[in-house]
């Protein structure tokens, strides 16, 4: 899978971050799906994305209200990993949507 | 925390990914004709009504109940509608359903003569697009083969227009034909064109052998057979790459060829799809609009239709006499489009064998070399000897007994 395309993004743990409105998130017998709204979300035009259990744990949290400070709270709460493995693979999805133009920063 | 091996995001880019790991969804595919009408007046059409016509266009559901269709649809788990007609886009509302339909996170199959595609739709398909290839009827290379079908002057310019401008916003669609005696001579050129546009991977496809009228018109009928080639014709047509022709049949019939016994509903109809005409009335195909198969939404919901009523009907048995001596032991079934809803189209009735398509499987498979010229497939009994050597290309064998 390639790494999405060339934008310079920076994740903040002060960020508040929410889904982009360029897409729309469904749920489908417990699955995740993405599915692109606007052109140039994917690299091709019929591509969709899933995210795995964990990566579903954290996306139902970023809703643009909570910082990811306090999302890595709640996960670090819920989830016994060491705080540093849960930050490193937050903030990866984090960079890797925003990448994708799948989520936004709240500004 | 993130599963070994796996990335944050598993990016899924074809229809046929799995994209549930327990039940599928209830609703996969749904189809919407969204109008009868169409703004062409095609020779062979199976459903068309003239584009102004007021009767229709007064029954047809309004906005608020597609709108709710769909949302029903996507709460079901449904991934692609189709829209399709008639012309889907003569429907005034058709940006709002497009639109409405994809951000309900659908993908949209549209099935378009493209006469209408104007500047703003194409860029409405560039920015938002439909995520499946839109599929472009070409009904004939010159003006006129082309109206000589559609029967619609103007038509011909504004199928091109419509083109080219899908072509010019980078949108991607395929292309597709009816065969008919106006464009039989074009085949050709269709096809060398047809192979410069990026998003044909394959061949375009053609309809051939041309279906009666969904709404059992006799006076539509009567010209719709005056226009169907002879099975022979016709297998002729499908047969013409000869070597590409057969990989694929013997491939085919190894899988999914054998006698269906008096099941009715050998096909996937209403299996994880259903299809609502332009008055709210669902089925369980385009083509199966027999009273006793039917849902009307008015008075219940697509989840009762797919999850309770679909089933009964499926389980309808084939009671004719005829289909049970013929059809329910004919070994051709699958290469045979005989299905309840063609025995409707053509008899009114689920279990009437239809003669027409009885003799294009029977062409079809002395084509092939498992029939002879006198025989008839319900009377064989070493089919299954036949389709084994004919899947692994055994031909002189076959030859032997056949």
């Amino acid at each position: 899978m390639s790494s999405g395309k060339s934008v310079d993004v920076r994740v903040s743990l002060d960020g508040l971050y929410m889904p982009s409105e360029d897409v729309v998130a469904r749920s489908i017998e417990g699955e995740l799906i993405i599915v692109p709204l606007v052109a140039g979300i994917g690299d091709m035009e019929d591509e969709l994305y899933t995210l795995n259990e964990t990566g579903k744990a954290i996306w139902d949290r970023l809703d643009g209200r909570k910082k990811l400070k306090d999302v890595l709270a709640e996960l670090s709460a819920e989830f016994e990993a060491p705080v540093g493995e849960i930050e490193k693979d937050l903030t990866g999805l984090v960079e890797e949507l925003l990448r994708r133009k799948i989520l936004i920063e709240v500004r | 925390m993130i599963e070994q091996g796996s990335p944050y995001i598993v990016r899924l880019s074809s229809e046929k990914a799995p994209f549930w790991k327990t039940a599928k969804p209830a609703l996969m595919e749904l189809d919407m004709e969204l109008t009868e009408r169409c703004n062409n007046n095609c020779l062979h059409c199976c459903i068309n009504l003239p584009a102004d016509d007021p009767v229709a266009k007064k029954r047809e559901l309004p906005t608020a109940a597609i709108k709710e269709i769909l949302n029903e649809a996507a709460s079901l788990g449904c991934f692609t509608v189709r829209f399709t007609g008639g012309e889907p886009l003569l429907k005034d509302d058709f940006e709002e359903l497009y639109l409405y339909a994809r951000k309900l996170g659908l993908k949209v199959l549209l099935f378009t003569n493209a006469t209408l595609i104007t500047p703003p739709l194409a860029e409405l398909f560039s920015h938002i697009p439909p995520l499946v290839e839109i599929e472009v009827t070409v009904y004939g290379m010159k003006r006129t083969s082309y109206e000589a079908i559609t029967r619609s002057s103007g038509s011909f310019e504004a199928a091109w227009r419509g083109i080219n401008l899908l072509l010019e916003k980078k949108v991607p669609f395929v292309v597709k034909s009816a065969l008919l005696p106006p464009n039989s001579e074009e085949v050709e050129a269709f096809e060398s064109w047809a192979s410069t546009l990026p998003w044909m991977d394959n061949l375009p496809s053609y309809s051939v052998f041309f279906d009666l009228h969904g709404r059992r018109n006799e006076a539509k009928n009567i010209l719709i057979r005056d226009f169907r080639p002879t099975p022979q014709q016709g297998v002729e047509f499908l047969a013409r790459r000869r070597k590409k022709y057969l990989r694929e049949l013997q491939s085919f019939c190894a899988k999914f060829i054998g006698p269906p016994g008096d099941t009715l509903f050998a096909c996937g109809a209403g299996l994880g799809g259903a299809c609502v005409d332009a008055y709210g009335v669902l089925q369980l195909c385009m083509d199966l609009r027999h009273p006793d198969t039917v849902y009307d939404l008015g008075k219940g919901s697509l989840k009762e239709a797919v999850t309770r009523f679909f089933p009964e009907v499926r389980k309808i048995k084939a009671k004719n006499l005829d289909y049970l001596t013929r059809c329910a032991r004919c070994f051709l079934k699958g290469l045979c489009e005989q299905c309840p809803g063609k025995s409707w189209a053509e008899h009114g009735t689920l279990d009437t064998p239809v003669e027409y398509l009885c003799e294009i499987a029977h062409a079809q498979a002395r084509q092939l070399g498992l029939l002879e010229e006198e025989e008839m497939a319900w009377k064989i009994e070493d089919w299954r000897e036949r389709i084994q050597l004919f899947s692994e290309g055994r031909e002189n064998e076959l030859r032997k007994i056949c």
